[in-house]
C-alpha cells in the first residue's frame, strides 16, 4: 500500500505497550494529518512519553499498529533506521552530544546517517542556526550553553535530517521559566512552516495555541480528545476536569 | 662528541665507575638497538593492546550470549595468569605447533619469531584489561545520549564509533594510562624468550664487562625516565581532550 497525504501521516491503533507485566499503554489510537499540531497532555505516568517512543520504535510495541507514512512500525523486519530519517524527536533532557560544538551536533547526523557532503551540511547548520536564534553559539560546546540554548540546538540537530514528523516530549520540562518561551516560540514558528508535530507537554497555553488536536491520556487510555477549544472550555471527562482544574 | 665520549674512559680509568656503551661505539651500538626494540615493542603493544580493548569491549556488548562468554573466558584467563607464563605459553607451547617455514639460509626456522610473539602475547595481556577499561567506560556514557544518537538514525557501529567510544574515552584515560604503563615496564619479560630489547643488551654487556651494579643502576633510570615520558604524554593528551562545560 502506498502512502497518500490525504491518509494520516501517523496513525495509532489500538496500541498496547507492557513492560514486563505491567501494562502502560491499553489500547490507544490517535491520527495525525500533514502539517498537523497534536498535543498530549494527562497526569504523571500516563504513558505519553511510552505513545510517542513508539512511534519511532525506540519502544517496542506488543499490540496494535503504527502507520508512519504507511509503513508499519510493528513489523519485525522494519528498517529502524529508514523509520527514523522520516521522524525527529526532541527529548526533555536534550541529550546533546557533549563532545561536538553546536553546529558538530547538527551536521553529524546528516554527514553520517545521510552520507551528504559536507559543504551542503554545513551550509544548511547554519541555517537552522540561524532559524532556532543562536548566531555565535555555533562553536560552543553544550557544557557551555544554557538549557534552553541546547534544546534549541537539539531542535536543529532534529531538523537537519529534515523529518516529516517531529515529536517533542517535554521538551521545556526541565527549562527555567525565563528560558520556556525561546523554546516554544521555536516549536511554534516550527509548526507554523506546516511541521507535522506531536508535543508532549504540560505548557497548556501553548497547547491551546498551537494544537489543532488534543489527546489527554490517564493510565495509558485516551479519556478525552478534542480541538484546544472543546477540550479546555468543554471538557466532559471528570478525570480530564481534575487535572485541568488543578493545572490551570 | 668524541670528548664527550672519551669523559666515560677517564671515569672509568678514575674511579672504576664502568659505562662502557658511552665510550665503546659496539657496546652503544647494542644500546641503542635495545633501546628501539623496547620502544618498537612498547608501541606495537600499545597500539594493538587498545585496539583489542575497544573491539572486546564491543564484542562484550555483543546480544549474542556466546560472543559475551568467548570475551570475558578470555579476560579471566589472561588477567588470572602471570604473563611470563602466558608469553612462554605462546613462545613455547602455540610456536612449536606452528608449521615451520624456510628461512634465507635454506634451513627451517619457526613460523614466528621471539619479537612477533612478544607482540601478540604483551598485546593480549595488556588488551585483557583494557576491555575492562573500556567496558566500564562505556557504562558511564548515559543512555539517554545513545538513544538520541539511534532517534537520529545511527547505525550500532556509528553510535559507538562516534558517540559511545569518544565519551568513553575521555573516562577512562587515567585508568588507561596506567594500564599501558605497566604494559611498558612489562615488555622487559620479551628478555625470556631472548628479544634484544633494553634490558636483555643490558645483560649483554655486563655479562662482557662485568659491571652489573652500574648497568642495573642505568637501566632502573632509564625505564623511569621512558615511562615518565609517557606519563607526561597521556596527561598533555587527556588535557587535549578536554571538553570545555563538561565532566569535572
Ligand atoms: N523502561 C521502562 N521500564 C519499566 N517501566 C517503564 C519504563 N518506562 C516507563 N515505564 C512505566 O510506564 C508508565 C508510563 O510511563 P511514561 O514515561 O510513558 O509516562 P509519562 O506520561 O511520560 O509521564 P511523565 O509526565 O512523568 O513523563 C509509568 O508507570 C512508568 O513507570
Ligand atoms: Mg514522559
Amino acid at each position: 500500500m502506498t502512502w497518500s497525504e490525504d491518509q494520516p501521516m501517523v496513525s495509532i491503533k489500538n496500541l498496547h505497550k507492557s513492560f514486563g507485566e505491567l501494562e502502560v499503554i491499553k489500547g490507544v489510537s490517535l491520527d495525525v494529518m500533514k502539517g498537523e499540531v497534536i498535543c498530549i497532555i494527562g497526569p504523571s505516568g500516563s504513558g505519553k512519553s511510552t505513545i510517542i517512543r513508539c512511534v519511532n520504535a525506540l519502544n517496542d510495541i506488543q499490540e496494535g499498529s503504527i502507520m508512519v507514512e504507511g509503513q508499519e512500525v510493528n513489523d519485525p523486519d522494519l528498517d529502524k533506521r529508514e523509520l527514523r530519517k522520516k521522524v525527529g524527536m526532541v527529548f526533555q533532557q536534550y541529550n546533546l552530544f557533549p563532545h561536538k560544538t553546536a553546529l558538530e551536533n547538527i551536521m553529524m547526523a546528516p554527514l553520517l546517517v545521510l552520507k551528504q557532503d559536507k559543504e551542503s551540511v554545513e551550509k544548511l547548520a547554519r541555517q537552522l542556526v540561524k532559524k532556532v536564534r543562536l548566531e555565535g553559539k555555533e562553536d560552543s560546546y553544550p557544557g557551555e550553553l544554557s538549557g534552553g540554548q541546547q534544546q534549541r540546538v537539539a531542535i536543529a540537530r532534529s531538523l537537519a535530517m529534515s523529518p516529516d514528523v517531529m515529536l517533542f516530549d517535554e521538551v521545556t520540562a526541565a527549562l527555567d521559566p525565563e528560558t520556556v518561551n525561546e523554546v516554544l516560540l521555536t516549536i511554534k514558528e516550527l509548526a507554523e512552516d506546516g511541521m507535522t508535530c506531536i508535543l508532549v507537554t504540560h505548557e497548556m497555553g501553548f497547547a491551546r495555541e498551537v494544537a489543532d488536536h488534543i489527546y489527554f491520556t490517564d493510565k495509558g487510555v485516551i479519556v478525552e480528545h478534542g480541538s484546544p477549544a472543546t477540550f479546555f472550555d468543554d471538557a466532559k471527562d471528570p478525570r480530564t476536569k481534575e487535572f485541568l482544574s488543578q493545572i490551570l | 662528541m668524541e670528548a664527550f665520549f672519551e669523559w666515560f674512559k677517564w671515569l672509568y680509568d678514575d674511579t672504576g665507575i664502568n659505562l662502557p656503551f658511552m665510550y665503546d661505539s659496539y657496546d652503544r651500538g647494542r644500546m641503542i638497538n635495545g633501546f628501539f626494540m623496547t620502544i618498537k615493542l612498547s608501541v606495537l603493544c600499545l597500539i594493538f593492546s587498545i585496539i583489542i580493548g575497544m573491539i572486546g569491549a564491543w564484542l562484550q556488548a555483543s546480544p549474542l550470549k556466546w560472543t559475551r562468554r568467548f570475551v570475558g573466558g578470555y579476560i579471566q584467563l589472561f588477567r588470572n595468569t602471570p604473563p611470563l607464563v602466558q608469553l612462554y605459553f605462546f613462545y613455547f607451547a602455540i610456536g612449536t605447533m606452528l608449521p615451520k617455514v624456510a628461512s634465507d639460509y635454506g634451513g627451517e626456522q619457526p613460523m614466528l619469531g621471539g619479537f612477533a610473539w612478544a607482540v601478540i602475547s604483551l598485546s593480549f595481556f595488556a588488551g585483557a584489561f583494557n576491555v575492562e577499561i573500556f567496558r566500564s567506560g562505556i557504562e558511564a556514557v548515559p543512555n539517554s545520549t545513545i538513544e538520541a544518537a539511534k532517534a537520529l538514525g545511527f547505525s550500532r557501529l556509528q553510535i559507538y564509533k562516534d558517540i559511545t567510544l569518544p565519551l568513553a574515552f575521555r573516562v577512562v584515560l587515567p585508568a588507561l594510562a596506567n594500564n599501558l604503563v605497566n604494559l611498558v615496564k612489562t615488555t622487559t619479560l620479551a628478555y625470556a624468550i631472548a628479544v634484544p630489547e633494553m634490558l636483555y643488551e643490558a645483560n649483554q654487556i655486563w655479562s662482557d664487562n662485568v659491571n652489573v651494579t652500574e648497568m642495573m643502576i642505568f637501566m632502573l633510570l632509564a625505564y623511569f625516565l621512558l615511562v615518565g615520558v609517557l606519563v607526561w604524554a597521556m596527561n598533555r593528551w587527556e588535557r587535549s581532550l578536554k571538553i570545555p562545560g563538561y565532566g569535572a
